[in-house]
Formats: structure tokens, sequence, C-alpha cells
């Protein structure tokens, strides 16, 4: 069967990174496809390279990257809700003018219309938040 | 990869409900959920927005935001027929429990009792929740 | 059918408008702060068992319940505890997901 996943939420404020990612990784793990994990809202977070978790906590950005290099799985970070959270790749900090970048490896940015997308070529969309 | 897969299912059209359970203003739900759904309207999918809850305060008559210096999105919803969206469902519970009615509502919409509602609901394949 | 998930148990009346509104032969899954209603003895318990009586199975996410301190033995009778294979499992079984957010 093949997932798509929408997240909602920013990580550690909310669970709904940490059961987005549970969720992924059982799917994965189980035999199933994951079609695309789709990043929305403050859920844009998961991808930035620059939060430093304390050593002894999850670090859910390296969690997601780790699964997503293991099962070569696409992680889409919503453009519109990232440009309004500060969340950039190097192309679009050009392009605004921005004097850096911050979005970590493993993560794309692109249109909510790949949200979309999933739910239609995915045989379940699956939606975390809060 | 996609590209095949988009052949592969291309025409397919898929029952996509959009369910607004959160008021406007007081947090970005709303006005995220009001963008996904002007984008995912490009991809002619069978869409249907259910307001339920506080999501019914969404499309509220009269909203004056200069106070609180937001901009009002509602006009948003009445834009919506032009791009096709025009299964706009609204839970009769919610709205009594609210003391308002299908007049107070900015859009045209159809109140659907809980029974209705559920049913709508369990005929979806795509559920996005904000 | 639809696999409902519930991410609260006394807030935002989640749990109430999901159980309003789901069918009976649907599952409702709570997770996260969701699982608190699937204990025994809280003010939410009637709720619980008229939804089983009407034909709503109930699962509890046992990874969330234990977090939170409780046992599967607390779970009230009736009630599913899965782990996050079982949700996926469930999310497949079902016709389509609806989060209650």
């Amino acid at each position: 069967m093949k997932f798509g996943i929408q997240i909602n939420e920013g990580p550690y404020q909310h669970q709904a990174s940490d059961t987005a990612y549970q969720f992924t990784k059982a799917a994965l793990e189980n035999g199933h496809k994951v079609y695309r994990v789709f990043f929305y809202h403050d859920a844009v977070n998961n991808a930035t390279r620059l939060a430093v978790p304390p050593q002894d906590d999850r670090n859910i950005t390296k969690n997601w990257q780790a699964l997503a290099k293991e099962y070569n799985l696409d992680m889409v970070v919503c453009i519109a809700a990232a440009q309004r959270r500060g969340l950039l790749d190097e192309n679009e900090a050009k392009r605004q003018g921005k004097d850096a970048s911050n979005i970590a490896e493993g993560f794309r940015i692109s249109g909510l219309g790949q949200l979309i997308e999933a739910g239609i070529q995915s045989d379940r969309l699956v939606v975390f938040g809060d | 990869m996609s590209e095949e897969m988009m052949d592969d299912e291309e025409g397919v059209i898929k029952k996509f409900m959009y369910v607004n359970r959160k008021a406007p203003y007081g947090s970005i739900y709303a006005l995220e959920s009001l963008e996904v759904v002007l984008i995912g309207a490009a991809f002619d999918q069978d869409v249907s927005l259910a307001f339920i809850d506080d999501g019914v305060y969404q499309l509220m008559k009269g909203q004056r935001t200069s106070g609180i210096g937001m901009k009002d999105f509602s006009p948003t919803y009445r834009a919506l027929e032009m791009y096709d969206v025009e299964k706009l469902y609204v839970d009769q519970d919610s709205l009594a429990a609210r003391n308002l009615t299908a007049d107070d509502l900015i859009v045209p919409v159809e109140v659907l009792s809980s029974a209705e509602m559920a049913d709508l609901m369990e005929d979806q394949d795509v559920v996005l929740s904000f | 059918m639809l696999l409902h998930t519930v991410n609260k148990s006394f807030e935002r009346n989640s749990l109430d408008a999901c159980l309003r509104l789901a069918k009976a032969g649907s599952t409702v899954l709570l997770i996260e702060d969701g699982v608190y209603a699937a204990v025994q003895g809280t003010c939410l318990e009637g709720k619980l068992k008229q939804a089983m009586d009407t034909g709503i199975n109930l699962c509890v996410l046992a990874p969330d319940l234990l977090a939170r301190g409780f046992a599967t033995d607390k779970v009230i009778a009736g009630i599913n505890a899965v782990d996050y294979a079982g949700f996926v499992q469930l999310a497949a079984d079902h016709s389509s997901v609806q989060s209650w957010l």
C-alpha cells in the first residue's frame, strides 16, 4: 500500500511530527511505500538544518534524514508556508535577496500542488497535526 | 518516477474533502487551508469543504480585521465559485451550538445534519484536515 | 469505512465531534493526548462505551498510553491497544483516514 503523509505542526512544540515519523517508519518497515511526506504550516520547521536540540533529546530533523536516506523518501516542504516562516533553500534565498539558506539535506521546497498530487497518487493520505 | 505514475493514473478523479474545525485569526490553519483549496482547484478533483465546530466561524459575514492588523481573507470564500469549488457543507449542530444560521454566513452553503455529514465523510477518498 | 484518529481527550471537543460523526463499522483510534479517553473510570468512559455499543470500533495507540503513565490493563474493556505498525495496518484496512485536528 502507498501512503501519503501530511504534517501540520512544528517539531518539539507538538507531538504531530514525532507521530508522523513513527507512522512513516512503521509503514516502511512493514513493506509499505510512502509516496511523499509533505510538511505544511509550522511543520516546515522540521526541515531546518540550524536546530540544535539537547544531546539527550531526539533530533527530529536527523531522524527524517536517516529515514529518507534508507528508503529514498520524498520529503517536500511547502514553499508558501516556508517563506512565511523563514525557511529557505539556496535558490530561494538568492531569489528573495536573503543572505542565508537553512534547509537541511534530504528535504526539498516545492508548491502546494505536491500535497494534492500526494493525495491523488497515494492509496491513503494520513494527516498529523494538533 | 512521478511522470510514469501520472501517466498510469491520468484522468483519475478522487473525492477530496477539506475539513475545517478551527476559527480564523486565532491561528493560521483557516487561511493556509484556504490556500490549499485554491491551489488544489487546478487539479480538477471532486472537492468538498466541510465546516464543523469552530470552523463555521471562518464563514462569518462582516469580518473587519483592520483593528488586529491582519488581512481579512473571508472574501476568498466568495471567490471559490470561480475556481469551481462549489460544495461547501456546514454542520447544523455546530451552527446551532454557536447561535448561528446559514444567514450569518458569507457564502451560500448546504447545511447538513450529523447523519448527512457522516455519510458525506464516509464517501471521501482523501480527507485533508487542518 | 473510515479510520478516525483523535489526539485530544478533554480538549477542543475533538472526541465529541468525532463520535457524533463516526458511523457504525468505522474505527476510532485514540492517539497522543487522545489516549487518556481510553483509560477506565474517567468521565468519558460512558461516552466510549456507548460508541462501542453503536458499532464503532475503538483502538488506542499503546506507545502513547505507556508514555503517559498508563499500562494497557487500565484501558476500558473492548478497546484494542495497537502499536505503530497496527496504526499503519488500520489505515490500510480502512477506505480513508480522517484526522480530527
